[in-house]
């Protein structure tokens, strides 16, 4: 295990007891902490304070430090979560280390859980500090330190969440690649007739969007390009990547995912694949992009039938989701087909109308007003397809609601299908080394507070790449990327953590275990050897735990720091001055 | 590039939260405005979140708590909006900071002052179904961690003044106004809970087993009025059956709002999972109109609500509730839309209304003073729904969160980051052109 050579001096202890009102000084016994604590090895001073997080509480600290000449200091009160970072600033304003302090939580661990036991809780409150101290004397002094970021975006993708983030990054001063892999730019919408709620064309939204990314002097796009491989990490990644079987090298600070998805094919479902007049709702919007006249020529729908939820809302992951939009669209389009052809009939066969929210329970209404007609059918009993004679379709269909079976004799069969992952995904989550969840959609750090962050810093997703969302939703991520991605490269720099693994070359036999287990992606494999990138370890732990050399040492919670708590946890006697209390 | 340049966020909670984070974190002092004595919001309210059931203040705590420490972030709590003006770049507002008759800089929050007032009044954070005193903290997580006197309340015994050791009761404390020079403005208010006692036919208010669902967040969370304990309102007796009642003023046009709150679904699948997981003994129904889990991974929460936890889910919107006046317990009368028949589900000791959330009454006074508009429902309009989801309609303040139109936690937050980023984009622009750099 590595020991970072430090001057050696004699640890000399400071401690702190907070009496917090009565919260703490109400149950345990303070004052006689305090005897206690001035026994124990190491401990130079101690005193006990009303509130050891006031103003005058700190300056105490201050004091002390310099009047005893304090190496170490640590504080008995409440929890870290709060009160570290004040008290560790106290130490570094009176010139000792803020990793040299150690907070010991006597009250949470203690007068609170004991509040009815007094003098237990005075005698725990005295192993809480005891072991804090055995603690102390074998801490040692860390740094924070920094990384540079380039002020470079890689945005890969350039449907509108893409194209919407590549701007929004530029507008802010950062340089942009915009990097997509078909030879336009538009993704998804390039296939869309018209959006809703707002029944504008998509077409000319979208070349809005692209003809102000085209004409933006900080971004570079590279259509017909795809991404070879990303390497380095937040600040420094190298990218090569591929354009028309050319390699393309640049570097960039952060990396955005906007690939978006595709619409999934129901092959098998509901005669898909063997009429011609069953369309997914894609394939409706193509025919309708050609405008009425041309579709006219196809056909005049008398009868139209929509159906939900084919191929989604499974029994079983990949596609147990609901894919959100497709409820909205089937309105949209629905709408759009009765204005175009007021005689016609026009149904859609749903399970739960997903029209959440305050506009699209505001369409569900207008559709309904506007006579489509909603059939609702249960899961069990999904609708029948059968040929008939004159080249239409009929639709047998158990209304869950009414209670009874009904033919529906169609011309037009549409099929909502959901929004599925792209097929290149899985590989852009290997070069990216960012995971895919259970429905194959880019998984974010956390669900509910990081939905655009990935565990790895430097690496964002936004748009239908991280699960089915609306242009709106979409374009809301791509703005929340280009905060998320504009922060270090606004700052240029970030800070790494101080408390991270570190390899001891000759234990490590290069097993690539931690590699595998890193959360963050912070283990490389060079050379046979494991390295930590300090600026994406997060200090969790996870490898020194498992690596099988025990060649992984923790800064700030190394083997001997934690065995010196545990030992004095279980004294009985008086203890001892510990062997090794200069480091 | 600008820094150093200030932005005012109003609202204090998640959607508020995560703006001056992303804001503060590059270089822009923000000062984060909030009406109550605490940051933390709705959020802070709730027992677990759904999908993942992480318990909600333990993950929004350090949140709150490093807003409170960031060096680039002042927070006015306690404080309301008087006056704004100016444009984008150049916004000069005032903010009226009420007086808590506590020193800020001297309380440390240990709550002796609390421990000896005489007064008990019903507290807010937990819908009124517990009890707090005239000076108090909201919660036990509250940020700042100061104590408030609550004026209206207060008898002014002074009790608290001698039992506070650290002196910091101040009774000579006065409103305080404050001016700022502020680039953008990000509004993030939030939303209210639409009460449903004028459906007389649920009996909410009369019938003490009813609650709606932010009283039961309160009710089962272990820092509420009974400690987690899962118990009847009306008498503490321990319950065997308990009902949801979904869009409760939501959805229609006879009570409440028209639209759909969003959450109410997966927030009741929550809440019945919390229930099954503390008493498996307990039978769970959810009465629902359409089960909407749009969201990542919540038809699969659904799923495994139904399958793995027994959660009955039936498809009805309840005709009423009514009370057994010896036993408090409730009957429960819906039409089974399957069947068709008009059923009934009795001995039910606890109903929970999923009402609608709707926007805050306030927006209407915040958009007096700031200048943009609201929709017809009371949320703050944006320019464009689909290209500029988070552009109000006076450049330079942008909105974010519920008070835009309904949504779940991770939309809000994603919206916050938006909001933020369209901020920073706003002065970027502002400066390029000041300096003559057509960016």
């Amino acid at each position: 295990m590595i020991m970072e050579q430090q001057p050696k001096e004699k640890a000399r202890i400071g401690v702190f007891i907070c009496h917090c009102g009565i919260n703490i000084g109400g149950v345990v016994n303070v004052p006689h902490v305090v005897k206690y604590v001035k026994t124990l090895p190491n401990v130079t001073y101690a005193e006990d304070n009303m509130y050891t997080c006031s103003a005058e509480g700190i300056d105490k600290i201050k004091a002390a430090i310099k009047e005893h000449n304090l190496n170490r200091v640590v504080v008995a009160s409440c929890t870290p979560r709060t009160h570290e970072p004040l008290f560790r600033g106290a130490c570094a304003d009176a010139g000792v280390n803020p990793y040299l302090f150690e907070l010991a939580n006597i009250r949470e661990h203690c007068s609170w859980v004991h509040m009815r036991e007094p003098e237990k809780a005075t005698e725990k409150a005295k192993d809480i500090v005891r072991m804090a101290v055995a603690r102390a004397s074998f801490l040692k002094a860390q740094e924070e330190s920094e990384v540079a970021v380039d002020p470079t975006a890689l945005v890969i993708g350039g449907g509108i969440s893409g194209l919407t983030s590549a701007l929004c990054l530029a507008n802010q001063g950062f340089k942009v690649y915009l990097v997509e892999k078909e030879p336009e730019l538009g993704g998804m919408l390039r296939k869309i007739f018209k959006l809703y709620p707002t029944n504008e064309e998509a077409q000319r939204i979208l070349e809005a969007s692209i003809n102000t990314v085209m004409s933006h002097k900080n971004i570079n796009t590279l259509t017909n390009t795809s991404i070879k491989s990303v390497d380095g990490y937040i600040g420094n990644f190298e990218v090569t990547a591929l354009k028309d079987s050319e390699e393309k090298k640049f570097k960039a600070g952060t990396v955005i995912i906007a690939t978006g998805a595709v619409e999934f094919k129901p092959v098998g479902l509901f005669g898909y694949d063997k009429y011609d007049k069953v369309l997914t709702q894609v394939d409706l919007e193509r025919v309708l992009q050609t405008g009425k006249s041309a579709m006219n020529k196809f056909f005049k729908p008398q009868r139209v039938a929509m159906i939900q939820c084919v191929g989604a809302r499974e029994e079983k992951p990949p596609r147990a989701y609901c894919s959100r939009i497709c409820c909205m669209v089937a309105v949209k389009n629905a709408m759009l087909i009765k204005e175009w052809y007021p005689d016609s009939a026009v149904y859609i066969l749903y399970q739960d109308m997903q029209t959440y929210g305050k506009d699209y329970e505001d369409l569900h209404r207008k559709a309904r007003d506007a006579g489509i007609i909603f059939i609702n059918y249960a899961k069990q009993t999904p609708p029948e397809v059968m040929p008939l004679p004159d080249n239409r379709l009929r639709l047998t269909v158990y209304h869950a609601l009414l209670g009874e079976k009904r033919d529906l004799d169609c011309d037009l069969i549409v099929l909502s299908t959901p929004l599925v992952q792209q097929e290149t995904a899985e590989e852009l989550s290997k070069i990216l080394k960012v995971p895919l969840g259970q429905d194959k959609f880019f998984l974010e750090a956390h669900v509910k507070l990081r939905p655009v962050d990935f565990a790895t810093d430097g690496i964002y997703v936004c748009g239908t790449a991280h699960g089915p969302k609306d242009i709106g939703e979409s374009i809301s991520q791509a703005y929340a990327v280009s905060s998320r991605a504009g922060g270090p490269m606004a700052n240029r720099k970030v800070r790494t953590e101080a408390i991270t693994a570190v390899v001891d070359p000759d234990r490590c036999v290069g097993c690539r275990m931690c590699e595998k287990l890193c959360p963050f992606g912070a283990h490389r494999i060079e050379e046979g050897k494991s390295t930590v990138i300090d600026a994406l370890c997060k200090g969790c732990g996870v490898c020194a735990a498992a690596c099988l050399r025990r060649a992984i040492t923790m800064r700030h919670f190394t083997d001997d720091q934690i065995m010196a708590e545990v030992k004095t946890a279980f004294l009985t006697e008086a203890p001892k001055p510990p062997k090794a209390p200069t480091v | 590039m600008s820094e150093k340049t200030s932005i005012l966020v109003i609202g204090g909670g998640i959607a508020g939260i995560q703006a001056s984070l992303d804001l503060a974190g590059r270089g822009f002092q923000v000062y984060l405005l909030e009406e109550t004595p605490t940051i933390g919001g709705r959020m802070a309210q709730l027992d677990k979140t759904f999908p993942t059931m992480d318990c909600s203040i333990c993950i929004l705590a350090p949140k709150m708590m490093e807003c409170f420490r960031h060096s680039n972030i002042k927070l006015l709590t306690y404080g309301e909006l008087k006056e704004i003006k100016g444009s984008v770049g150049n916004f000069h507002v005032k903010i009226l900071q009420k007086p808590r008759y506590v020193d800020q800089t001297k309380c440390t929050g240990c709550g002796a002052c609390a421990e000896h007032c005489p007064i008990e009044v019903p507290n807010e954070f937990d819908m009124e179904l517990g009890m707090r005193k005239a000076i108090y903290m909201p919660m036990p997580q509250a940020v700042p961690r100061c104590m408030t006197v609550d004026k209206e309340n207060c008898i002014e015994c002074k009790l608290c003044t001698k039992m506070c050791q650290a002196g910091a009761v101040d009774f000579q404390q006065q409103p305080q106004e404050v001016d700022l020079n502020v680039g953008v403005v990000i509004i993030a208010t939030g939303f209210n809970q639409y009460d449903p006692s004028e459906i007389v036919e649920y009996g909410y208010k009369k019938q003490r087993n009813v609650l709606t669902a932010l009283e039961f967040e309160r009710w089962v969370c272990a820092s509420g009025p009974v400690g987690g304990h899962l118990l009847r309102p009306a008498d503490g007796g321990i319950p065997k059956k308990i009902a949801f009642i979904q869009c409760v003023g939501s959805r229609g046009s006879k009570f409440g709002a028209p639209f759909c709150s969003s959450v109410c679904c997966m927030y009741a699948t929550k809440e019945a999972l919390i229930i099954r997981e503390h008493a498996p003994d307990v039978s769970v129904y959810i009465f629902y109109n359409e089960l909407r889990a749009f969201g990542k991974g919540f038809q699969e929460f659904v799923n495994r609500a139904r399958e793995d936890y027994g959660v009955n889910y039936i498809r009805s919107r309840p005709g009423e509730i009514r009370e057994d006046p010896k036993t408090k317990s409730l009957t429960i009368w819906y039409d089974d839309t399957f069947t068709r028949e008009i059923k009934s589900l009795c001995d039910v000791d606890l109903v929970v209304l999923c009402a609608a959330l709707i926007p805050r009454e306030s927006n209407k006074k915040l958009a007096e003073i700031t200048g943009i508009e609201l929709d017809e429902c009371g949320f703050f309009k944006v320019t464009h729904p689909l290209m500029a989801p988070v552009d109000s309609t006076v450049p330079g303040i942008y909105v974010c969160g519920y008070c835009q139109s309904p949504k779940d936690i991770p939309d809000s937050v994603a919206q916050a980051s938006a909001a933020a980023a369209r901020a920073a984009e706003a002065l970027a622009l502002v400066q390029a052109q000041r300096t003559g750099d057509g960016a």
